[in-house]
């Protein structure tokens, strides 16, 4: 059963699913995740579940069907395929693959059963894109039908998952479902699900900013996870900024206290007019971003605490677009995140 | 349609693109504004926007509820949130010379389930349904029942409220709307639970429950087979006692979602779309735009929080850039030629998002307007929270000089 996956990659990371408050580019990380993975010839694919279409835009393809996909090529060969999950079409896919219900299964569609279990039912939805990332994860390769065979489809599969608030729910629901249903297939497929999302073959990782509030979610989560026997992997700080500043100089900076002088020579030099006005906007300039390193200083110590491992992307300026991507992806693999 | 006056255009229109100034003042104190919606995507300060607007609206004179989803923590003490016990609250340290208060509460969407189901059953019944295992599960841990529960506490607190008319503890709720995977899934509420009711679905869950009736059509029996077949027996009876179970209660349910949007889309509503200057969180926004209009829901503006600014808008990007490089080259002045490019930074910064609000006002011409400046510190105080709420209020952003 899904224990097979132990002997090809010795407990090896099969499933990555990535969290984090709104706002913190959990997406962006999940994208350069499934680029670093697959480089040096890995299949990876990466799964959307908010139907956003936020791959597309990300590796600038048109909007996904409900198809996998290969969306790009990483360096030293290997692809990223890419799938938006629709749970409409998850679950008739499901009913497909597990029931061949025929006639009865278009009978289902003409009760509402089906816009009632995708829409309208609280908490199916999530039973169905966790079962679809429990299904690609666990796909053999086309034609292996060597009994036990460990061979995968997907040498790893990543999955952009809902943020930080809802996480625990989201991975969680198979649990409840193991709950109600007391026997019978369901109860069989929630806890096959449950086994792969606590077993050393997935890991969580949360995606963070240097801030109070996407870092308090961050412990939050960490918590509320591990309560529930799933596994954080490691912390991801975004949006990092570095700053060229002495501790002296971010001190003085900070209590407004660097030499006017200093700064009007220095704009001289530079071939601009040193207007007082020019200064004072500076200092002021200098006192906020001294603020900042001080706020992100005292959050990096926070993180630090949470005892998981920790990798930090940089903050990208001028906004995120493909060669930035392959660029975060390059700074995953050296900080051995893959 | 609303037939709202237009908002005012402010006098610093051209600051925001072309776009007319959301006068946030304007609205606060229009006392036929009884409810006001914060909408848009997570991480964009939803639910600080929530606050800063009804501790402004309780300072300047009027009576405040918000109703906040799921706030962080900081954010929930700093207006004495420290539990969650799903009722409104005084916060204390709100400034009530203007003869206002503010209380605030945080949804526990269980507990208001719980309620719904014990003022509208027969405590037999309501006895039932809590220990229904499917009950527990869809009441606590389900993703999607926060929305229905959402809907109904608003229905109860504008109730509470006197309906608008000011008659209750209440002239205003402020609602922070649920950080679903589209804050939209709150306005769906009503016509889900509707569609679910007139649906097929219910009474091929009902049926057996209410014994052999003429529904058992031959069409129906396939389909209960082929859900015992998926579900297991066990699991088909155990939902079917559940629907059954609370299907007295639908109805009400029902109506009281369909009135709560009514109310959505009444005068007396305001909703404030909010965004981040960043183009994931303006599509959103462009998003919530055109799905309040289609639904004839009342849109009051946009505010985009956490806007850069600079100090010295006359130095170019391009000229500051260059000026840091030629210091860094020659080695010389490394406090001054690293502040540069902080400004040239920030320039950038400032272009990019310009741009983007351009492209949001140039496809939503008529959207008013509001920017909210980036702090350099979180929120987390009734004076931080008052921070951004002068900046939303009165005159807007400050002018630049060019």
């Amino acid at each position: 059963m899904a224990d097979n996956g132990k002997a090809s990659g010795g407990g090896r990371v099969r499933l990555h699913v990535v969290s984090g408050k709104g706002g913190t580019g959990k997406s962006t990380a999940a994208a350069a995740l499934a680029l670093a993975l697959a480089s040096g010839g890995n299949k990876v694919l990466l799964c959307e579940v908010e139907g956003r279409q936020g791959v597309a835009q990300m590796f600038d393809v048109a909007p996904l069907p409900y198809e996998e996909r290969k969306v790009a090529v990483a360096p030293d060969g290997g692809d990223v395929y890419a799938l938006a999950i629709d749970p409409e079409a998850a679950l008739l896919e499901y009913l497909d693959m597990y029931y061949r219900l025929g006639r009865a299964g278009k009978a289902l569609e003409r009760f509402w059963v089906i816009d009632f279990a995708t829409t309208i039912a609280p908490g199916l939805r999530d039973v169905l894109l966790t079962g679809k990332v429990f299904e690609a994860v666990r796909r053999r390769p086309k034609g292996d039908r060597a009994k036990g065979s460990a061979a995968r489809a997907y040498d790893a599969v990543v999955l952009d998952a809902p943020p930080t608030g809802r996480i625990t729910r989201f991975l969680n629901v198979n649990a409840e479902m193991a709950g109600l249903a007391r026997v019978g297939p369901i109860r069989n497929q929630a806890e096959s699900i449950m086994t792969l999302l606590r077993s050393p073959r997935t890991a969580v990782h949360l995606v963070t900013v240097l801030e109070e509030m996407p870092v308090q979610e961050t412990q939050d989560a960490i918590e509320e996870l591990t309560r529930a026997e799933l596994r954080v992997g490691s912390v991801i700080v975004n949006l990092v900024r570095r700053t060229g500043l002495s501790d002296e100089a971010l001190d003085r900076a900070e209590s407004g206290a660097l030499p006017d002088k200093g700064l009007r020579d220095g704009l001289v030099d530079a071939g601009i007019k040193p207007t007082e006005p020019l200064v004072q906007a500076l200092q002021q300039t200098a006192r906020e971003h001294a603020q900042r390193v001080q706020l992100e200083a005292s959050q990096r110590a926070l993180v630090e605490k949470l005892d998981r491992p920790v990798v930090e992307l940089p903050l990208v300026p001028d906004g995120i677009d493909l060669g930035a991507l392959y660029e975060l992806a390059q700074e995953l693999k050296e900080q051995g995140l893959a | 349609m609303s037939s709202r006056s237009t908002p005012r255009v402010g006098p610093l229109a051209s600051r925001t693109h072309g776009a007319p100034h959301f006068d946030v003042d304007a609205m606060l104190a229009d006392p036929d504004v009884g409810i006001i919606v914060c909408c848009g995507s997570g991480g964009v300060g939803k639910t600080t926007t929530a606050a800063s607007v009804g501790l402004r609206a309780a300072e300047q004179g009027r009576h405040v509820v918000v109703l906040t989803i799921d706030p962080a923590r900081r954010l929930a003490q700093s207006m004495g949130l420290t539990e969650l016990d799903n009722t409104p609250r005084p916060v204390h340290g709100v400034d009530d010379r203007n003869g206002g208060s503010l209380d605030a509460m945080m949804l526990d969407m269980k507990r208001t389930f719980d309620d719904v189901v014990v003022a509208h059953a027969s405590p037999d019944k309501a006895r039932q349904i809590l220990s229904n295992p499917f009950y527990q599960a869809v009441s606590s841990s389900f993703a999607g029942t926060q929305e229905y529960m959402a809907m109904e506490k608003l229905g109860q607190l504008h109730a509470e409220a006197g309906g608008g008319r000011g008659h209750g503890a209440w002239d205003l709720i402020v609602v922070d709307t649920p950080p679903s995977r589209s804050a939209l899934d709150f306005l769906d509420a009503p016509e889900r639970l509707a569609s679910l009711l007139d649906g097929r679905f219910i009474r091929l869950m009902l049926a057996p429950a209410r014994g052999p009736a003429r529904l058992f059509s031959a069409g129906l029996g396939i389909v209960t087979g082929a859900l015992s077949k998926v579900l297991g027996a066990q699991m088909l009876r155990d939902a079917q006692t559940f629907i059954a179970a609370l299907d007295t209660l639908f109805g009400g349910f029902r109506a009281r979602a369909e009135k709560t949007y009514r109310l959505l889309q009444a005068e007396e509503t305001a909703f404030v779309v909010v965004a981040a200057p960043a183009a994931d969180a303006l599509r959103e926004a462009a998003y919530f735009v055109e799905r309040l209009t289609e639904d004839h829901m009342p849109l009051a503006g946009l505010v985009v929080n956490r806007v850069t600014q600079t100090h010295a808008a006359g130095l170019e990007q391009t000229t500051a850039a260059a000026a840091a490089q030629r210091l860094h080259e020659a080695g010389e002045h490394p406090v001054t030629a690293h502040l540069l490019q902080l400004h040239a930074d920030r320039m950038a910064a400032i272009a990019n998002e310009e741009h983007l609000r351009r492209r949001f006002t140039a496809a939503h011409p008529r959207v008013p307007v509001v920017e909210v400046p980036a702090l350099a510190t979180d929120v987390h105080d009734l004076d931080g929270l008052r921070a951004v709420g002068a900046a939303l209020g009165a005159a807007g952003p400050p002018a630049e000089s060019a």
